[in-house]
C-alpha cells in the first residue's frame, strides 16, 4: 500500500489487533469495577484491578471531535484534507480513528453523528475506521 | 520574610537573540542562555551546584559543557512546561540541602535544527504509534488541536472568537522589540490566513523559532545578594492527564491545568482576584481560553468571549501573554522557559510592555497537548 504508518502490536495490545483482523473490535473491561477502558492495558484505570477480560464491543459510536489535515502526514498526500476525528463509542471509551464513507468536510461531519466500525487493511493489520451508521460497508 | 516555597529565582536570561539562529546549535543555546542567567544573577558559574533541564542534551551533557559539578541533577523531560516543574522540583531540592544554587536551562534549534534530536515519530509499537499514529496524525498541529470542536459545540465559543485570540496577543507583541511577529492583525487577517488543521488557521498556532533562556534559583533567605530584585516563588504545581490527546477526560476542559493551579495557588495562599499578570502557554489559540477557565479568572464557556471584550489586551484588567506569547512572540518547541522569563521580567519590572503593578505573576505551562501542566505564583515580596 502506501507509505502510512502501520500499528505494530505488543503482546498487551495483540488482542485488540488480532479481533481487528476478524472484524471485530474489542475492548476490555474490569471485573471487579464493570468499567470497559481502552486503550489495550492490564490495569483498570477506574479501580487499579487487574483482574480484567476483553470482550467485543457493539462497533457503533457519535463523533466526539475532530480536525480537518490539510498539511498530510507522510503517507496520506493523496487523502487531504482529511478528517483526523475522535469518537465515543458506545460502551464509553474513546478512540482516535478516521472517517469514511462521507466526505470530509464540516458540512458532512457533524458532532454527535452516528458511526459505526469498519475495517480498513493497513500493511498486515486489520484497522479501525468509522463510517456514517449504516453506510460502513458502502465505503 | 520568606517566599511560601523557600526559594527565589536570582537570575533569569534568555539567549542575545531569538528567532533563525542556523549559526547556533542547541547545545550552544543552552550554554549562552545558561552564562546570561548566571551574570544576569551577579553570580559565576563555579556558584551553581544543582543543574535541571530536559533530556537532549539533558543535565550531564550541560553541566559538563559548563564545567559544573552538580550534587543535584534533574533531568524531568514533560514537554514545554518541564522549566516550570524544575524550579518546583529545584525548590524541594535546597530545602532538603540537596543544593543551594540550582541552574535551569533551556536551549533549542527548534526552526533551524542545529545539533538536535529528530523528530520522534513514535515508533509504531508505542501506544501512540498503534493507536493515534496510523491516523495520519502529524504533531501537535493534528492533535493538540482537536478538542476545540467539541468546545465550541458545547459552550458556543466562535471562530472569530477563537481567532481574536491571536489579535490580542499581537497587540502585546507590538510593543516588544524582541517579538518576531509585531504587526497589527485582524480577525479578518487570521480567517483569511491558510487553514492548517479546520477550524485552526495558520495565524491561530505558534512559531517555530530558535532560541533559549535560563534561571538561577537558590534559598529565599539569600533575596539581598544579588544583581536584581528577588522574585519570590509562593507557589508551584504540577500535574499529568493523558498522554494522547483522544483519551482527554473531557475535551472542553484540561484536568492537569486546573490541578497544578490549584496546587499552585493554595501553597501561594492567594485567589484569581490576587493576580496581576498572566502567561498562559499559547501553542494554539484555544489553549490560552482552556487555561483561563482552568485557573478559575473565568467561569466555564466565557474565556473566549472574555478575550474578545478586550480584557487581557493592553489596557486591559488582566494582561495576559504580554510577551505576545507562542504565537507572536517565540516558541521553541517547549515555550514553558519563555513564559517564565516573561513572568520573571513583569515582577521586577523591568519588561518591554510593562504592566503596573505586577505584584504577582501566575505562569501556566502546558506540556506534551494537555498531557501536563506546572504552574508557578511568582511573586515581588515573600509572604
Amino acid at each position: 500500500m502506501s507509505g502510512k504508518p502501520v500499528p505494530e502490536p505488543t503482546p498487551d495490545t495483540q488482542p485488540f489487533w488480532d479481533g481487528c483482523a476478524r472484524g471485530q473490535l474489542m475492548l476490555q473491561r474490569c471485573r471487579a469495577c464493570g468499567k470497559p477502558y481502552f486503550y489495550p492495558r492490564p490495569v483498570c484505570p477506574a479501580c487499579g484491578s487487574t483482574d480484567v477480560e476483553w470482550f467485543a464491543a457493539s462497533g457503533r459510536a457519535t463523533l466526539y471531535s475532530y480536525v480537518i489535515n490539510h498539511r498530510p502526514a507522510p503517507g496520506f498526500e493523496a487523502d487531504a484534507p482529511y478528517a483526523i476525528a475522535v469518537v465515543e463509542l458506545a460502551e464509553g471509551p474513546r478512540m482516535m480513528t478516521n472517517i469514511v464513507g462521507v466526505p470530509n468536510t464540516p458540512e458532512d461531519l457533524v458532532l454527535d453523528m452516528a458511526l459505526e466500525v469498519t475495517f480498513e487493511p493497513r500493511g498486515d493489520i486489520s484497522l479501525p475506521v468509522f463510517a456514517p451508521a449504516g453506510r460502513a460497508h458502502a465505503s | 520574610m520568606t517566599a511560601t516555597t523557600g526559594v527565589i529565582i536570582a537570575g533569569a536570561a534568555e539567549t542575545d537573540a531569538l528567532g533563525k539562529l542556523p549559526d547556533k546549535s542547541t547545545l550552544q543555546l543552552h550554554l549562552e542562555a545558561a552564562v546570561n542567567a548566571v551574570a544576569d544573577a551577579g553570580l559565576t558559574l563555579r556558584d551553581i551546584d544543582g543543574l535541571a533541564t530536559v533530556s537532549a542534551p539533558g543535565p550531564v551533557q550541560v553541566a559538563h559543557a559548563l564545567g559544573i559539578t552538580p550534587t543535584y541533577l534533574d533531568g524531568t523531560a514533560v514537554g514545554g512546561t518541564s522549566f516550570l516543574l524544575h524550579v518546583r522540583h529545584a525548590a524541594a531540592a535546597i530545602r532538603a540541602g540537596y543544593a543551594r544554587t540550582v541552574l535551569i536551562t533551556h536551549g533549542e534549534s527548534g526552526r533551524s535544527r542545529v545539533g538536535t534530536a529528530p523528530f520522534p515519530r513514535g515508533g509504531g509499537s508505542s501506544i501512540p504509534g498503534q493507536f493515534e499514529a496510523p491516523y495520519g496524525t502529524m504533531g501537535p498541529t493534528t492533535a493538540f488541536t482537536i478538542p476545540v470542536l467539541r468546545y465550541m459545540k458545547e459552550y458556543g465559543l466562535t471562530h472569530e472568537q477563537l481567532a481574536y485570540v491571536a489579535v490580542a496577543q499581537r497587540k502585546w507583541a507590538a510593543r516588544n522589540p524582541r517579538a518576531m511577529f509585531r504587526d497589527l492583525i485582524t480577525v479578518d487577517d487570521v480567517l483569511a490566513s491558510r487553514v492548517v488543521a479546520w477550524p485552526f488557521h495558520l495565524l491561530e498556532c505558534c512559531l517555530v523559532t530558535d532560541g533559549g533562556g535560563a534561571l538561577v534559583v537558590t534559598s529565599a533567605d539569600r533575596a539581598g545578594e544579588f544583581r536584581k530584585p528577588a522574585v519570590h516563588v509562593l507557589g508551584t504545581g504540577e500535574a499529568s492527564e493523558a498522554p494522547m490527546i483522544s483519551q482527554l477526560a473531557d475535551f472542553t476542559e484540561s484536568r492537569a491545568f486546573r490541578l497544578a493551579g490549584q496546587a499552585a495557588f493554595a501553597e501561594a495562599g492567594i485567589a484569581a482576584a490576587d493576580v496581576r499578570h498572566l502567561m498562559i502557554y499559547d501553542a494554539f489559540a484555544h489553549v490560552p481560553i482552556y487555561g483561563l477557565e482552568a485557573l478559575g479568572f473565568t467561569a466555564k464557556g466565557e474565556a473566549g468571549a472574555f478575550i474578545a471584550a478586550g480584557n487581557t489586551e493592553p489596557g486591559g484588567r488582566l494582561p495576559l501573554n504580554t510577551n505576545g506569547g507562542g504565537l507572536s512572540y517565540t516558541h521553541t518547541g517547549m515555550y514553558g522557559m519563555f513564559a517564565i522569563q516573561e513572568g520573571v521580567r513583569q515582577v521586577r519590572g523591568e519588561a518591554a510592555a510593562q504592566v503596573p503593578d505586577a505584584d504577582i505573576s501566575v505562569v501556566l505551562g502546558n506540556g506534551g497537548m494537555f498531557a501536563t501542566a506546572g504552574v508557578l505564583v511568582l511573586g515581588r515580596e515573600g509572604r
